[in-house]
C-alpha cells in the first residue's frame, strides 16, 4: 500500500500552483487535505504523474462573508470552518451538517473545497452546497469562472471541473431572516459515509427544499410548495426517481424508506425552526 | 494504586507493569525492531479472482524493474519447500502461495524482493499473471452439491472431512419426548481486527541451512513443526521469535504463519534478510478470518422445556484451503456443545467445506460464536414453542451446583460453578425487573422493544488432542495419541538477587507481565518492582512446547499458574537456604517485605537477595538437599487433559467459566436502527488475579462482538469478488457504538489449576452476539414464530419488518427494475443516447476499430483481431481513479444495423472485469438513438475498497463513451434547451443498480 511515483508541487502562489496544473492536464492533481486522496493514492486507485499542494497559498486559506454569501478557500479547513465564530449566524446548515464530517481527526486536515472537489455522492459538504444553491468557482491559466452548485457535480466523483482547473473557492449564500435548516443523517456508525443524509431549507413563505446525499451518483434536490398536504406522496415519488441502490451497507429500499421518514422530519423540523 | 506489602497483590487491580512503555508511545512492535543493515522489503503479488487457473506467470518486467532482487513465483516457492500439514486425512496439498491455480481473492501468487517497499510495490505491478477464470463457489451448503465447482480436485469434492458422533441414546430420547424444536441458523465470516497487522523479518544462513524468522506469532507453537516441516529443515533450524510487543491478534496473528514460510524462501533465494509487513488491505482480504457456519439443530423437549437430546448438523466453511489447526474451529467447542445444560444425550454430524474465501484460522472465542448463535436461538425457539418464561427454560435445564466436576455427554469435565446462583445474582443485580418495566412501558407506547438471553459456558486451556477428534478411532490408534496443554515458566536468580521471570506466552496487550510479576512477588515476599518479567518468545533459548502461545484463554490458568508452581519450588529450596543461615527449620521461615525471617522472630531475619544469590556466590553453603537456585523451570500439562476416548469422549478444555448475559434493545421507529438499552455480563471466571484487567478482557470482548452482531461482515460476491476490503467496508464498532455494559462476577474456584483460575478472554464473543440476536426478535415478534435473525442485524435488514410494505410510486420510475437483488456485486445498468447520425453509420462506427479509437475516452489503441473480435488497451476511471484495462471484446447476435452484444473481458492492475452488453439502434426524427443495457462484474482490488462507489463509476465510464460517440457523429441530435432537458433525462434515466 504504497503511491507510485509522483511529482509533487508545494505551490506558495496562485500563478504557480496554475502553471503546474497547466503542464500536467490530466495527469495532474490538486492536493489539500488529501483524506481523501491519499488512501486512493497509497492503494494505488490513483496514479496521478503529479500533485500540486495548493495548502500554502495564503488567499486560498480566507473565510469571507461579502453580502448575502460566504466565499471559503480552497485551503480552507473543515475544523478551521467549525471553529468560525460567524458559523451559527451566517451558515446554519453547515453548521449542523459538519459534526457528520467524518471525525474530528480527518476535519482537522479536509478541507471544504476538497470535498466539493472529490464529489462522492455521500458527502456532506456538497449537499449543503446544492440544498442551499452555492457555487463553485473555478480558475485556470486563461480565465476563472464560476459554476451553480448543481451544474458542478456531474456524476459519482465527476464534476465540472476541467484539466488545468482549479477550485479557488466555493460560496454559500448566508441565511436570510425568517429561513429555517435541519440537518439528518443516518450512517452505519458515526462518521460513516451517509447511507442517507438530509438537508432541509425552509424560506418565510412556507416553501422548502429538501436536498438528499447518498442515494443518487449526486446530491438531488426536491422543491416543495408552501402546502405541504401531499409531502408524504411527494416524497415517496422523489425516493424512487433517486434510483437508489444496495451495496454492504444499505438496501435500496432501506435508502427509500430513509428518503421518506427522515426527509420529512428533516423538512418538518427546517419549517419549524425558521426565525 | 500503591502496593503495601502486607497483603497479597494477587486479585487486586495494581498499576500494569506494561503501560508505562505502551503509554507514551515506547512500545517495541515488530515494525519498531532494527534489522539487520541490507534487509530488503517484500511484496506480494496477489489473485484479484476468486478461482481460476494460472496459465502463466510472466515475471521479466518485473525483474528487470528499478531495485528489484528476486522476483519469486508459487512454482519456485513450491521447489524448494513441503506443502503444510493439514490437520485431516485427505489427498489435498496446502501450499503457501498458489502454484497452477488460485482459490481465493487474495491468494499470493508471486513475491517480489527489492530495496524498499515502494519499489517492490512498483515491480509487482509488472508481473503479468494470465488466468483462466474458473466457476466459484462461496456459499458452504452451495459447495456440497454435484454441480458445484471443486476447488481441488483431487479430493473430488469440496467436502474435506465428514464426521458423525452418538452419545447417549439420542434417538430413543427424541422418541420419549413430546416436543422435536429445530431452528436453521446461519453464521456469517468476520473476524477480531487488530489494529496491527501481520509483520515478519526473515533471514537464512546457507553455512547452517538454517532459517531465523521473527514474526509477530501468537502461538500456538504447534505451528512451529509446520513450519519447519514445509521449509524442509529439522526443528532446530528454525530460529522462531516474537517482538516483545503484540498490536492485538485475537487468535488472527497465528494465522501469519504461511508468510513465515515465503518469507524465509524469499530471503534464502534473495540472499539477505526481508521484511513484510502488511497493509490493511491484504490484511482484511487474506490474513484469516473465523468460520461461517450453517446449522441445523434440533432438541428433545419435555412439556416443561427440559431438554433431553440435542441433534447438530453443523456445515463448517473453511475457505480455500484447510490451513492447521483446522478444521479446530469445529471441534474447540466439542465437549461442551451441550454449554451450560445438563442434557445426556447428544448427536453431532460435522462437515467440512472447501469454498472460495480466505482460509480461516484462530479468532477470540473460537468456535463458541457458532454453537451458541444456534444452541441460545434454540433456547429462544423451544420457550416460544411451549409458551414459557425464557429464563424459565434456561432455568430448568442448568447444570445443578451440586453436579460439578460434572462429564458433559461428548466427554468435557466441567470444573466448578454454580450456574443457578450466578444467574440469579444477575438478575437481582443487574435489575433484570427494571427492564423488563423498561420494555412494558415502551411496548404501551407502541415502541419497538425486546429482552435477550444467553447462558454459555466459556471453555478455556485447549487440549492438545481435542482436534484429533476429527480423526476416526482408528485413524487415532494409527497416528498416536495426542493430548495435553504445556505451559511452562522459567524463575531466575541473578548474583544481586533479583527475580526474572520467562514464560512463551506471546501477550498481546493483556499485562501477563504484570500478573506474573504479582503472582512471584507474592510468592517470594518481594516488592513486585523487584521481579522483571519477560513474554516474548526464542524457540533457540526458551523453554517451550506447542502448546506455548497465547490463545485458548490459557494465561491465567495454565501460564500463571506454571508460574506459581515455579516460585513455590523456588521458595522451598530458598527456605532451606535460608533455614541454614537461620539456624531454624525450613517450615518456620516466612518471606515479606523482601526479607526472609523467622516466623514469630522478625529480627532473625536476612534479605531476600542475599540469600538468593548464594548459589553464585557461594554455592558450597548450600545444604546438601538443594541442588541450585539459580533458576526453576517448569513444565506444567493438565493430568484431566486426556486424549479422545475409543468412543469419541474429549474433554477438550481443562477450565469452564460460566457467563449469563441479557440485555435490552430499543428499535429506532424513525431509522429501524437498532440500539443496546442495557447490558449484563455475569462471569465466573474463577478466582480474580486482577479485576481490571478480568473487567478489561470483558469490555473487549464485548466492543468485539457488538461488532460482530451490527457490523462486521466478510462479504463475498456471488463472483466470489471480495468486497470488504477497507475499513469503510470492514466495520469495527468504536466507543460510539459501543455502551458500556454492567460487569457482574461470581466466583467459584477451578479445582484443577494452580491459582485457581479460569480463562476469560473469549467469553462475551461466545455470548453478546447471540444475547443481542434474542433481544431483537423478541423486539420484532415479542410471541409466536421465532424471527431469523442473520447477523450483522443492520437496519436495513430489519427496515421490511418495522416499516411494514413499502409504499409504490404512483408515476412509473423510468427503466427500473424493482425486484430481490442476488447480493453479488453484479453491476446492471441501462442508458440511451440520441446521436445526428443515420442508423447505417452508427452501426459502422462501433463495428470499426479506428472510429472506437478515436471516441473511446483513454484509448491507447484498438486492434480488430477478427470482424467479431477486437482488443483494446484503454484506461479507465472516474475522478482520481483511473488504471489501464487490457480488455477483449467479441461481438454477437449481430443484427445489422439494429442490435448487437458485446461481451468481454479486462483486466488490469486494479482488478478483473466481465460483462456483456446490448445495443440497440433505433432511428429518431434527425438521427438515431442507441439504447444499451449492460450487466457486469468486478472483481480484484477495485471491488474490495470501492464497493460502494462501483455502479456510480460504472455509469460514468459508460456514459462517457456514448457522449464521446455522440459528440464524434456532430453532437446530440436536438440542440437548445431540448438538448438540455434530454440530457437531464438522460442523466436519470442512465440508471444502474447492483
Amino acid at each position: 500500500m504504497k503511491p507510485a511515483p509522483f511529482d509533487y508541487v508545494a505551490a506558495t502562489e496562485m500563478s504557480e500552483a496554475l502553471d503546474a496544473l497547466h503542464q500536467g492536464g490530466t495527469e495532474a492533481r490538486v492536493i489539500a487535505g488529501g483524506q481523501s486522496l491519499v488512501p486512493m493514492l497509497n492503494m494505488r486507485l490513483a496514479r496521478p504523474a503529479m500533485l500540486v499542494d495548493i495548502t500554502r497559498i495564503p488567499e486560498l486559506s480566507r473565510i469571507e462573508a461579502k453580502g448575502d454569501q460566504v466565499t471559503i478557500g480552497a485551503a480552507v479547513r473543515q475544523s478551521a470552518l467549525e471553529r468560525w465564530p460567524d458559523l451559527a449566524d451566517r451558515l446554519p446548515l453547515v453548521r449542523a451538517a459538519l459534526p457528520w464530517v467524518g471525525h474530528a481527526q480527518l476535519r482537522n486536515r479536509g478541507t471544504v473545497c476538497g470535498s466539493v472537489a472529490h464529489a462522492d455522492p455521500s458527502a456532506e459538504l456538497p449537499l449543503c452546497l446544492i440544498a442551499l444553491g452555492g457555487n463553485v468557482t473555478l480558475r485556470s491559466r486563461r480565465k476563472t469562472r464560476t459554476v451553480a452548485a448543481r451544474d458542478f457535480f456531474q456524476g459519482m466523483m465527476s464534476t465540472d471541473l476541467a484539466p488545468g482547473e482549479m477550485i479557488v473557492s466555493v460560496a454559500f449564500p448566508a441565511r436570510k431572516d425568517g429561513t429555517g435548516f435541519a440537518f439528518r443523517e443516518v450512517a452505519r456508525r458515526h462518521g460513516d459515509f451517509a447511507i442517507v443524509a438530509c438537508a432541509a431549507t425552509a424560506r418565510p413563505d412556507g416553501t422548502a427544499t429538501l436536498a438528499v446525499g447518498g442515494v443518487a451518483d449526486t446530491p438531488a434536490t426536491l422543491d416543495l410548495p408552501a402546502d405541504m398536504a401531499d409531502l408524504d406522496d411527494r416524497l415517496n415519488e422523489f425516493a424512487w426517481h433517486l434510483q437508489a441502490r444496495d451495496d454492504l451497507h444499505a438496501t435500496a429500499r432501506y435508502r427509500r424508506d430513509l428518503v421518506r421518514r427522515l426527509g420529512h422530519t428533516t423538512l418538518k423540523e427546517a419549517l419549524s425552526c425558521r426565525d | 494504586m500503591k502496593d503495601t506489602l502486607d497483603s497479597p497483590l494477587v486479585g487486586r487491580s495494581v498499576a500494569r507493569v506494561e503501560d508505562p512503555a505502551l503509554l507514551s508511545g515506547r512500545g517495541r512492535y515488530i515494525d519498531d525492531l532494527p534489522v539487520a543493515a541490507g534487509t530488503l522489503a517484500l511484496a506480494f503479488v496477489r489473485s484479484p479472482h476468486g478461482h481460476a487457473d494460472i496459465r502463466s506467470v510472466d515475471i521479466d518486467e518485473a525483474q528487470r524493474a528499478q531495485g528489484v532482487v528476486a522476483v519469486i513465483t508459487g512454482q519456485e516457492v513450491a521447489a524448494r519447500t513441503r506443502s503444510m500439514t493439514v490437520g485431516v486425512k485427505a489427498d489435498v496439498d496446502c501450499w503457501p502461495m498458489a502454484i497452477d491455480r488460485v482459490r481465493y481473492v487474495g491468494e499470493p501468487v508471486a513475491m517480489i524482493v527489492a530495496t524498499d517497499r515502494y519499489l517492490a510495490e512498483d515491480a509487482a505491478d509488472l508481473v503479468v499473471v494470465d488466468y483462466a477464470p474458473l466457476g466459484v463457489v462461496v456459499d458452504p451448503v452451495a459447495a456440497l452439491s454435484e454441480d458445484a465447482p471443486v476447488l481441488h480436485p483431487s479430493l473430488g469434492g469440496n467436502l474435506i472431512n465428514e464426521r458423525r458422533f452418538r452419545y447417549g441414546d439420542p434417538e430413543a430420547a427424541f422418541d420419549a419426548v413430546p416436543h422435536r424444536i429445530g431452528i436453521d441458523v446461519t453464521y456469517p465470516r468476520s473476524a477480531c481486527t487488530p489494529i496491527e497487522t501481520y509483520g515478519v523479518i526473515a533471514s537464512y544462513e546457507p553455512g547452517e541451512d538454517a532459517y531465523d524468522v521473527t514474526a509477530n506469532f501468537q502461538g500456538p507453537f504447534s505451528i512451529h513443526a509446520v513450519v519447519a516441516r514445509s521449509l524442509n529443515v529439522p526443528g532446530n533450524r528454525l530460529r522462531l521469535r516474537t517482538p516483545p510487543d503484540s498490536g492485538g491478534s485475537f487468535g488472527i496473528k497465528q494465522g501469519v504463519f504461511p508468510y513465515m514460510i515465503l518469507a524465509g524462501i524469499a530471503a534464502r533465494v534473495a540472499g539477505a534478510p526481508v521484511k513484510w509487513i502488511e497493509d490493511r488491505l491484504e490484511h482484511l482480504s487474506a490474513s484469516v478470518s473465523a468460520t461461517n457456519r450453517q446449522t441445523r439443530i434440533e432438541a428433545a423437549v419435555e412439556a416443561d422445556g427440559r431438554i433431553t437430546a440435542l441433534d447438530w448438523d453443523q456445515i463448517e466453511d473453511c475457505g480455500a484451503h484447510l490451513r492447521a489447526p483446522e478444521p479446530a474451529t469445529l471441534y474447540r467447542m466439542h465437549g461442551n456443545m451441550t454449554g451450560a445444560y445438563d442434557i445426556p444425550n447428544l448427536a453431532i454430524r460435522n462437515r467440512v467445506v472447501l469454498t472460495n474465501k480466505t482460509p480461516t484460522g484462530l479468532n477470540r472465542g473460537f468456535g463458541g460464536p457458532q454453537i451458541y448463535f444456534a444452541l441460545e436461538r434454540l433456547m429462544d425457539a423451544i420457550a416460544r414453542q411451549l409458551g414459557l418464561d425464557r429464563l424459565e427454560v434456561i432455568r430448568r435445564n442448568l447444570i445443578p451446583a451440586d453436579a460439578f466436576p460434572y462429564r458433559t455427554a461428548s466427554g468435557a469435565l466441567y470444573d466448578s460453578g454454580d450456574y443457578e446462583a450466578a444467574m440469579d445474582r444477575a438478575v437481582t443485580e443487574g435489575g433484570l425487573a427494571e427492564l423488563y418495566a423498561r420494555r412494558d412501558k415502551a411496548r404501551a407506547e407502541g415502541r419497538r422493544y425486546g429482552i435477550g438471553f444467553a447462558c454459555v459456558v466459556e471453555p478455556s486451556v485447549s487440549n492438545m488432542g481435542y482436534i484429533t477428534t476429527v480423526l476416526t478411532p482408528e485413524e487415532r490408534a494409527k497416528a498416536g495419541p495426542k493430548n495435553g496443554a504445556q505451559a511452562t515458566a522459567t524463575i531466575a536468580i541473578d548474583p544481586l538477587g533479583s527475580v526474572t521471570v520467562k514464560v512463551a506466552s506471546v501477550p498481546q496487550g493483556q499485562g501477563h507481565r504484570t500478573v506474573l510479576a504479582q503472582v512471584v512477588a507474592d510468592k517470594l515476599g518481594v516488592p513486585m518492582a523487584a521481579v522483571r518479567v519477560l513474554a516474548d518468545v526464542d524457540t533457540m533459548r526458551d523453554a517451550w512446547s506447542i502448546a506455548s502461545g497465547n490463545y485458548a484463554s490459557r494465561f491465567a490458568p495454565a501460564v500463571a499458574g506454571a508460574t506459581e508452581i515455579a516460585a513455590t519450588r523456588l521458595r522451598d529450596k530458598l527456605a532451606k537456604v535460608a533455614a541454614a543461615q537461620l539456624n531454624i527449620a525450613p517450615e518456620d521461615v516466612s518471606f515479606a517485605a523482601g526479607r526472609i525471617a523467622a516466623k514469630g522472630n522478625p529480627d532473625n531475619s536476612l534479605s531476600f537477595a542475599r540469600v538468593a544469590a548464594t548459589a553464585h556466590w557461594s554455592p558450597g553453603t548450600l545444604p546438601d538437599s538443594v541442588d541450585q537456585t539459580l533458576r526453576e523451570t517448569v513444565f506444567w500439562s493438565p493430568p484431566g487433559l486426556k486424549a479422545p476416548t475409543a468412543e469419541d469422549g474429549i474433554n477438550s478444555s481443562l477450565c469452564h467459566g460460566f457467563i449469563f448475559d441479557f440485555c435490552g434493545i430499543e428499535i429506532d421507529p424513525e431509522t429501524a436502527e437498532p440500539k443496546i438499552d442495557r447490558y449484563v455480563t455475569m462471569h465466573d471466571c474463577g478466582r480474580i488475579l486482577h479485576p481490571a484487567m478480568v473487567d478489561g478482557q470483558v469490555r473487549g470482548g464485548f466492543a468485539q462482538a457488538v461488532g460482530a452482531a451490527f457490523l462486521e461482515e466478510y462479504a463475498y460476491g456471488e463472483d466470489g469478488s471480495f468486497q470488504s476490503g477497507t475499513l469503510a467496508d470492514y466495520l469495527l464498532p468504536t466507543v460510539m457504538e459501543v455502551p458500556d455494559p454492567v460487569i457482574l462476577h461470581h466466583v467459584t474456584p477451578s479445582p484443577f489449576t494452580p491459582l485457581g483460575a479460569k480463562g476469560v478472554g473469549e467469553g462475551n464473543c461466545m455470548s453478546t452476539p447471540v444475547c443481542i440476536a434474542n433481544a431483537v426478535a423478541d423486539a420484532l415478534a415479542p410471541e409466536g414464530k421465532a424471527p431469523d435473525i442473520v447477523l450483522p442485524v443492520t437496519a436495513a435488514k430489519l427496515a421490511p419488518r418495522i416499516f411494514g410494505d413499502e409504499p409504490n410510486p404512483k408515476n412509473p420510475v423510468p427503466e427500473t427494475e424493482v425486484g430481490p437483488t442476488t447480493g453479488g456485486r453484479k453491476l446492471t445498468g441501462e442508458g440511451r443516447a440520441v446521436v445526428k447520425a443515420s442508423r447505417a453509420d452508427v452501426w459502422q462506427m462501433l463495428l470499426d476499430p479506428a472510429t472506437l479509437d478515436a471516441i473511446i475516452p483513454g484509448s491507447h489503441g484498438v486492434q480488430k483481431i477478427s470482424e467479431t473480435h477486437f482488443k483494446a488497451d484503454v484506461t479507465l476511471g472516474v475522478g482520481p481513479v483511473r488504471s489501464r484495462y487490457k480488455a477483449d471484446i467479441e461481438l454477437s447476435d449481430l443484427d445489422p444495423p439494429n442490435a448487437v452484444t458485446l461481451s468481454g473481458q479486462a483486466a488490469g492492475p486494479l482488478g478483473t472485469g466481465g460483462g456483456h452488453g446490448r445495443i440497440t439502434l433505433t432511428d429518431t426524427e434527425d438521427g438515431t438513438e442507441i439504447a444499451y443495457r449492460y450487466e457486469a462484474e468486478i472483481g480484484g482490488k477495485v471491488a474490495s475498497v470501492g464497493g460502494r462507489l462501483l455502479d456510480g463509476a460504472a455509469k460514468v465510464v459508460i456514459g462517457e463513451f456514448f457522449r464521446a460517440l455522440a459528440r464524434h457523429c456532430g453532437g446530440s441530435a436536438r440542440s437548445g434547451l431540448l438538448a438540455r432537458l434530454i440530457g437531464l433525462v438522460d442523466r436519470i434515466r442512465k440508471g444502474g443498480r447492483s
